[in-house]
């Protein structure tokens, strides 16, 4: 037995509501936290930083968005891309109009900004379902790309379209721009990951989340007893993109420095979307394992070759990389449809009884 | 103000009327370019009413069937070996995927099966682009892509070719599933598969069946297109195109997706030539997926759709 | 706390019909589903509706909870004209039910389902939901306790945490009820509540029917097969056949109907 947890019972709704109501959970969680805001800054090189653990928080916050739409309240989408767009050119705009705004109130106004284009897209959610829905959110990552690419206005102008984070400190510490170092950058994401995170698992655990997850599950007999389809879509499409906003402004802010269009193209919502099967749809920890998982096998690819002596050239690489992709997809999907959360449960269970069968 | 709604409510359609012959040409560029949209969306219509997947794979079958037929081609065999080799190995690929993917996914829900088709998306694209290797190729099946005159508009012939190729086969296929035995039983099939099962339908083989059928729609889809436009990754993305013909024609209608791959392809041409210079062009990206959203609102079951009473 | 909402306890038809189905004609097409069909249902009573298969009483139900609207006719609830509204607002009027194929979610707790029968009487800003705070944090409690009082009443309290879709179907049936009376509804409307269960099964249900009448005065109104339930617990019969009612009355009076049992045997009649 790894830890027993025997002799905890719960005397309260209270405590019986909690996230983790399990002494020890809680224990192991906020110290797995407190060591992912201290360690990699001191102790992780730049590469590490910046070719994994930035763009996983990043990844990870806009998997969380996809999964409270798609895992949750059951509406498929693949306009992700188009999303988190709308976030990045928001925070471009918003930050080079009025540089004296915090840079974290920029992120948030881009991200209500990219709610608000969510919310209208997600109208047609409440008379078409399914993969209905997911052709209709195409329609909003196609329009959105080609708007942000026709209208110079976005750009700022500038003759090689692409949008440039400008350089904006936090508590007097440079969080964006070239100055910014890789550790002050993976501050900024993993603060704002962990708050959004919390919120997320507040907003599914109570009256919110049960009414997506009822009209995911049943829509016909949730709305007959008493859920408003309208208000709970749309909510969950408002969310949503308010977090995929945020991730696309962090995308261009805190990882990649610029960016174009290319950046948010379809390919991106399938890979936020592979995130999420691939993590687990429902879960929030899935959202982070997902991301884990996208963010690392092209790291493995790239690196194990050399390791045991057999350089892959790079074209080579990608292909294979998407067959593992495409392959792991259909085998989670046969295996455990409910992705690496429920594969992470079941171990926890089965360490809980070890050595015993059962 | 005024010269805003004059430039959209008038001058295009004064074009159109100023210029018969140009609108003509630009019409049959969309019928052209509509009857190969529904090659692609016939394959989804097959494999969606006989199994109900939606095989979110379909383009890039067609790309891969493309590859084939090309790799092939390179390798120096003459086209009717080509042919017949490809054909074998989109029978191949279609024994392939029944017993890796959709016989574990059994019963599933839509959802997850459709799912599965993404991944399987992505497996191909990378799979083909190892096999053939990633440059553009060039498909030559003998139709010149030349033009003639026809009372002065111009004809493309390798278009006419393929507009005539994707009649016939929707035909074909329209007679083969309203009126065989084999037709029956694939749309029993589309409709609960335990229950075919439960009444002695073979799901095994006419999974296989549907989708080497809609393999050979690949191949079709995939030598038109490539001919026109050579043989390059952009041809999954025609997979997508075809989605929004799905929407307009319904999911499980042959005739459906003839009718709304063309209307689709001549909206989206007439849209891009005579609309799209006051925006900047590239309507084409996005036309089709908001004619489709339009669509969706008024009759969420596309234009040939059945229409899906809920029950409770 | 839940008494309070709900009329006077103790079964009996009492004053102004609480439910009133007006010639209520439902058709899908051709095909006439309900044609002409009143049904009276009064506070504090237990009504069940019966008939062969295909005679329309999920439609009625159906059309009783918004989800179909009729062709013609009316539904008055409480003295007013609900004939139009939509499901989500009939539910929130008092109206709560089961249906046939168990409707949970399958990808929820049984608690967690419970609690989604609580959603009509949960105000709630996301916002404050979202840092589970204040109002938020005390509401959720407080609904939380009405719902195990619930769980209590219907002796469900060992799977609280178990996802609905792994339980045995009796207690799945168990469960739903549990949610549609978590609503504290003026009206239990249940479809088939007893069907795939075995005798002891279906002697717990009736107990619970019965006692949910009896404590709470809820006016029930339920499509049942098997006619030995239907006689003990009901007030009163309706008879449907066809989509036209036959028959209507004190349970051992229908019984004996002649044109009950020839709907029943299958005795041609137009």
């Amino acid at each position: 037995m790894i830890y027993r947890e025997t002799g905890q019972f719960k005397t309260s709704y209270a405590s019986d509501q909690a996230i983790f109501p399990i002494v020890q959970d809680r224990v192991f969680v906020l110290l797995v936290v407190a060591a992912a805001f201290v360690v990699p800054p001191l102790v992780a090189s730049e590469y590490w930083l910046q070719a994994v653990l930035i763009p996983l928080l990043v990844y990870a916050l806009a998997a969380l968005g996809l999964n409270l739409l798609t895992g949750y309240a059951g509406q498929v989408s693949l306009g992700t891309g188009g999303f988190m767009a709308v976030g990045a050119y928001s925070a471009f705009k918003l930050s080079t109009a009025f540089p004296q705004v915090n840079v974290i109130l920029v992120f948030l106004l881009s991200g209500v900004l990219a709610a608000l284009v969510g919310l209208v897209f997600g109208m047609p959610s409440l008379r078409i379902k399914g993969f209905y829905l997911a052709v209709a959110t195409l329609a909003a990552q196609f329009f959105l790309l080609w708007l942000f690419n026709k209208m110079p206005w976005f750009v700022n102008y500038s003759s090689s379209g692409t949008i440039t984070a400008p350089t904006r400190t936090l508590f007097g510490v440079t969080v964006s721009g070239p100055q910014a170092t890789a550790g002050a950058r993976y501050l900024v994401a993993i603060g704002l990951v962990t708050i959004f995170a919390l919120v997320a698992k507040n907003l599914v655990r109570g009256r919110v989340g049960r009414a997506w997850m009822a009209i995911r599950d049943r829509d016909i007999a949730a709305e007959i007893i008493g859920v408003r389809p309208m208000r709970t879509k749309l909510l969950a499409f408002a969310i949503s993109s308010f977090y995929c906003g945020v991730a696309g402004a962090e995308l261009v802010f805190l990882y990649l420095g610029s960016a174009e269009t290319l950046a948010f193209d379809i390919n991106l919502s399938f890979l936020v979307l592979f995130m999420v099967i691939i993590g687990g749809l429902g879960s929030v920890l899935g959202s982070f394992l997902g991301a884990a998982f996208i963010v690392l096998v092209p790291i493995f690819l790239t690196n194990v070759p050399h390791l045991i002596g057999l350089p892959l050239p790079v074209a080579l690489q990608k292909q294979i990389e998407l067959m593992v992709f495409g392959a792991l997809i259909i085998f989670f999907l046969i295996v455990e449809p409910n992705g690496l959360a429920r594969l992470w449960q079941v171990s926890k269970e089965k360490l809980r009884l070890w050595p015993f069968p059962h | 103000m005024i010269e805003l709604l004059r430039a959209v409510f008038v001058a295009p359609f004064a074009d159109m009327v100023g210029n018969p012959t140009f609108l003509v040409e630009v019409l049959i560029g969309g019928i052209a370019a509509g009857l190969m949209y529904s090659l692609v969306a016939l394959g989804f219509v097959l494999i969606f009413k006989a199994s109900g997947v939606f095989n979110f794979a379909q383009g890039v079958m067609v790309l891969f069937a493309a590859l084939t037929l090309v790799g092939l081609m390179e390798k120096g065999a003459p086209v009717p070996v080509a042919l017949g080799l490809t054909v074998i190995v989109m029978i191949a690929l279609a024994f392939a995927i029944e017993r890796v993917v959709l016989r574990p996914l059994v019963n599933q829900e839509h959802i997850i099966l459709f799912m599965a088709t993404i991944g399987l998306n992505f497996f191909l694209e990378g799979f083909g682009e190892m096999a053939w290797g990633a440059n553009v190729k060039k498909l030559d099946v003998g139709i010149p892509d030349t033009s003639f005159l026809v009372r002065g508009v111009q004809i493309n012939r390798l278009e006419l070719t393929a507009a005539l190729t994707a009649a016939a086969l929707v035909t074909v296929l329209a007679v083969f599933f309203q009126r065989t035995k084999i037709g029956r039983a694939l749309r029993a099939v589309a409709d609960d598969h335990e229950a075919a099962l439960s009444v002695g339908i073979p799901l095994k083989t006419i999974w296989v069946v549907v989708w080497s059928v809609a393999g050979l729609v690949a191949i079709v889809a995939g030598v038109m297109w490539g001919a026109k436009s050579g043989v390059q990754f952009s041809l999954s993305l025609i997979a997508l195109k075809a989605l929004p013909v799905l929407i307009l024609g319904g999911f499980t209608s042959v005739p459906g997706a003839i009718v709304g791959g063309l209307i689709i392809g001549v909206g989206e041409k007439l849209g891009e030539v005579y609309w799209g210079p006051l925006v900047g062009g590239a309507i084409e990206n996005w036309f089709a997926y908001v004619l489709a959203l339009a669509f969706l609102l008024i009759r969420p079951q596309g234009l040939f759709g059945e229409k899906i009473i809920e029950r409770v | 706390m839940m008494a309070t909402a709900l009329g006077t306890p103790a079964g009996g038809a009492s004053g102004p019909a609480l439910l009133s189905v007006e010639d209520v004609t439902v058709r899908f097409g051709a095909v006439a589903a309900l044609s002409g069909v009143s049904v009276d249902v009064h506070r504090g009573e237990i009504v069940a509706i019966i008939g062969p298969n295909g005679a329309g009483k999920t439609t009625l139900l159906n059309v009783i909870s918004g989800f179909y609207h009729p062709r013609s006719g009316r539904i008055l609830f409480q003295g007013r004209d609900r004939t139009h509204l939509k499901p989500f607002d009939v539910a929130a009027l008092g109206i709560a039910r089961t249906f046939q194929n168990v409707a949970l979610f399958k990808g929820m707790s049984v608690l967690d389902n419970i609690m989604t029968g609580r959603l009509l009487k949960m105000r709630g800003s996301f916002l404050l939901e979202a840092v589970y705070w204040g109002p938020a944090r005390r509401q959720e409690l407080e609904h939380r306790a009405a719902v195990e009082r619930v769980i209590d009443f219907l002796e469900i309290q060992a799977i609280r945490k178990t996802p609905a879709g792994r339980l045995p179907y009796g207690l799945q049936k168990r469960v739903e009820l549990a949610r549609a009376l978590a609503a504290e509804p003026h009206l239990l409307l249940l479809d088939e509540p007893m069907a795939g269960m075995n005798v002891e099964e279906k002697e717990d249900m009736s107990r619970f029917i019965l006692d949910v009448h009896d404590e709470f005065g809820t006016t029930i109104v339920l499509i049942e097969h098997d006619m030995s339930v239907v006689m003990d617990i009901s007030d009163r019969v309706v008879v449907l056949d066809y989509g036209r009612k036959i028959a209507d009355g004190p349970p051992e009076i229908v019984r004996k109907d002649q044109v009950v049992m020839d709907a029943y045997l299958g005795v041609a009649h137009d």
